[in-house]
């Protein structure tokens, strides 16, 4: 395996009284597609968005092709992020401009695309995630969740980043369109060489894309393997997850 | 400020008032919030400064914050003037000097009131209106979602915001300073008896370029206030809907009340530098 596109080593955030993230080791590579699963609220959107400095971790490292970036600013962090594209959990689609605007957003605004060339490139986009041409010139809130979602995911891979972070690729579609989805992630990965960490909760999903599986739960990554072993991980808490079962070692803190 | 205890327990275990200790911990918190501002408004400012621009957010703006405030300027303007009118003419009538209404409206309008009331109007229609949209971007994690795509917030939303109001501003002061002077014209034409051709002529004649250039500058002033205040309390906007209305809120009072404050140290200064 080759040397990791990204590596977060003993990441920890907490806000407040509430640590989130206790030292989370985990690590990407070009062509790798990684899931990681764990409880909802368990900060897996969190460590996202540490890794993309959104969030400044408390403690730890954040390494990125090599260069430690975990306090990276200005230009050194703009490069690292225009290698990297994410999909919101909530899509965060920008309300005030047109879908294809906001697919388009990083070709026009950052890469100097003309609008005409730009647009094109975003319908072609959108029809990647079975979007069609119609809802370019509609406003984010004219469309349906799902919709947002994949609008969203045309966004993130529009410019074919060196690595993705999904999170919650499929939530919120319906089984055939998702499948779809899962071909598209699977495409970023094995036919463009990118470095995917993807979240779910839909393990249909997650056993289709994964190369690798690694699950989070308090704060730190307690099982990671290849998704052929995940009914075999000899771990409690993953079986009770992948299971989806209420009784077992993982209880809701109330 | 109620996170901070406004109380101290004594000895006894009995809690005892300790204004030193508020006082104390008030003024860190004014410093503290001073410098934030400071610290954000210097970003954005570096931001409008450099390149890259983005020209068609600072068209988008410049419509928004001014084209569609020209009502509400225009509206409050022309009650102001005259309303100011009227109270000259009273107060003049006691000293027989009602022939001055002209001169004292002008120089109140365009020293003053134009540019106050513009600011004012403006606190409350563009500061509070961006700091909600920039609220609500916030909390959707659209700011974040920018940052991902490679444009800072500070480039592509704060610094267009600035750079239309400070274009904007002094141009509707300026029409706020005419629609005044008209409003003072109308009501003395009107109610108080004045003749039309003396009353603009003694307008026209009174009237100094310095009178006109102090309310500018002042419109430029205000015209970064309303913005900076309107960007800094939406991007520190706290989740949900009451964070977004408390952002558009403090927005709304902290421009108003900076205008107010503001207009009157720079009549100061320019009273002392003879302007
Ligand atoms: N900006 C923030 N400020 C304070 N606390 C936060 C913030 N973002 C997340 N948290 C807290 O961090 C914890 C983890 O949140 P996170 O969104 O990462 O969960 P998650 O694993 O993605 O859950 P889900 O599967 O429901 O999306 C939660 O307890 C949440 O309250
Ligand atoms: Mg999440």
């Amino acid at each position: 395996m080759s040397a990791p596109l990204l590596e977060l080593k003993d990441v920890i955030k907490s806000f407040g009284d509430n640590h989130v993230l206790r030292g989370v080791d985990i690590d990407v590579a070009r062509g790798c597609s990684l899931v990681v699963l764990g409880g909802s609220g368990s900060g897996k959107s969190v460590m996202l968005k540490t890794a993309l400095g959104l969030m400044t971790p408390d403690d730890g490292k954040i390494i990125f092709d090599g260069a430690d970036v975990t306090f990276a600013g200005g230009r050194e962090r703009e490069e690292m992020r225009a290698r990297i594209g994410m999909l919101f959990q909530s899509g965060a689609l920008f309300d005030s401009l047109m879908v294809w605007e906001n697919v388009a957003f990083r070709l026009i605004h950052s890469d100097g695309v003309k609008r005409a060339e730009a647009r094109e490139k975003a319908i072609e986009t959108l029809r990647k995630v079975h979007l069609g041409p119609s809802v370019a010139d509609l406003r984010p809130a004219e469309l349906s969740g799902g919709m947002q979602k994949r609008v969203a995911l045309a966004r993130a891979i529009i410019t074919r980043p060196d690595l993705v972070f999904f999170d919650e690729p499929t939530t919120g579609l319906d089984p055939i369109t998702a499948d779809a989805i899962n071909d598209l992630i699977l495409d970023q990965v094995k036919a463009l060489g990118a470095a995917a960490i993807s979240i779910t909760h839909d393990m249909a999903s997650a056993r289709k894309i994964a190369d690798e599986i690694a699950m989070l739960h308090q704060g730190r990554i307690i099982w990671r393997g290849p998704a052929s072993e995940i009914d075999r991980s000899g771990n409690d808490h993953v079986d009770q997850f992948v299971n989806g079962r209420a009784h077992g070692p993982i209880q809701p803190s109330l | 400020m109620s996170e901070h205890s406004r109380t101290d327990r004594d000895d006894s275990g009995v809690s005892v008032p300790n204004p030193l200790r508020w006082i104390g911990v008030s003024a860190l918190g004014l410093f503290a919030e001073v410098g934030r501002v400071a610290r954000f408004s210097g970003g954005v400012i570096g931001a409008a400064l450099s390149p890259p621009w983005y020209p068609g957010e600072v068209f988008r703006q410049i419509g928004r914050i001014g084209f569609y405030s020209l009502p509400v300027v225009g509206l409050s303007s022309i009650f102001i003037g005259a309303a100011l009118a009227l109270n000259i003419y009273t107060g003049g009538s006691r000293y027989g000097a009602e022939q001055f209404v002209p001169n004292i409206v002008v120089l109140g309008i365009t020293r003053e009131l134009g540019a106050v009331i513009t600011g004012l109007m403006l606190a409350g229609r563009v500061s509070a209106g961006i700091s909600a949209e920039i609220g609500a971007m916030r909390v959707t994690e659209q700011i974040d979602a920018l940052k991902t795509l490679s444009a800072s917030p500070e480039r592509y939303l704060y610094a267009p915001r600035l750079i239309a109001a400070l274009v904007t501003l002094p141009i509707l002061v300026a029409l706020s300073d005419i629609i005044g002077v008209m409003g003072g014209w109308l009501v003395s034409v009107q109610a108080l008896g004045f003749d039309s051709t003396v009353y603009l002529r003694n307008t026209v004649d009174f009237v100094t370029w310095e009178d006109i250039t102090a309310g500018l500058i002042k419109a430029v002033v205000f015209g970064a206030v309303i913005a900076l205040m309107g960007c800094f309390h939406g991007d520190r906007s706290k989740a949900g809907a009451t964070g977004v209305g408390r952002a558009a809120t403090l927005s709304m009072v902290s421009a108003a009340v900076l205008v107010l404050a503001l207009n009157y140290v720079m009549s100061t200064l320019f009273t002392e530098i003879g302007l």
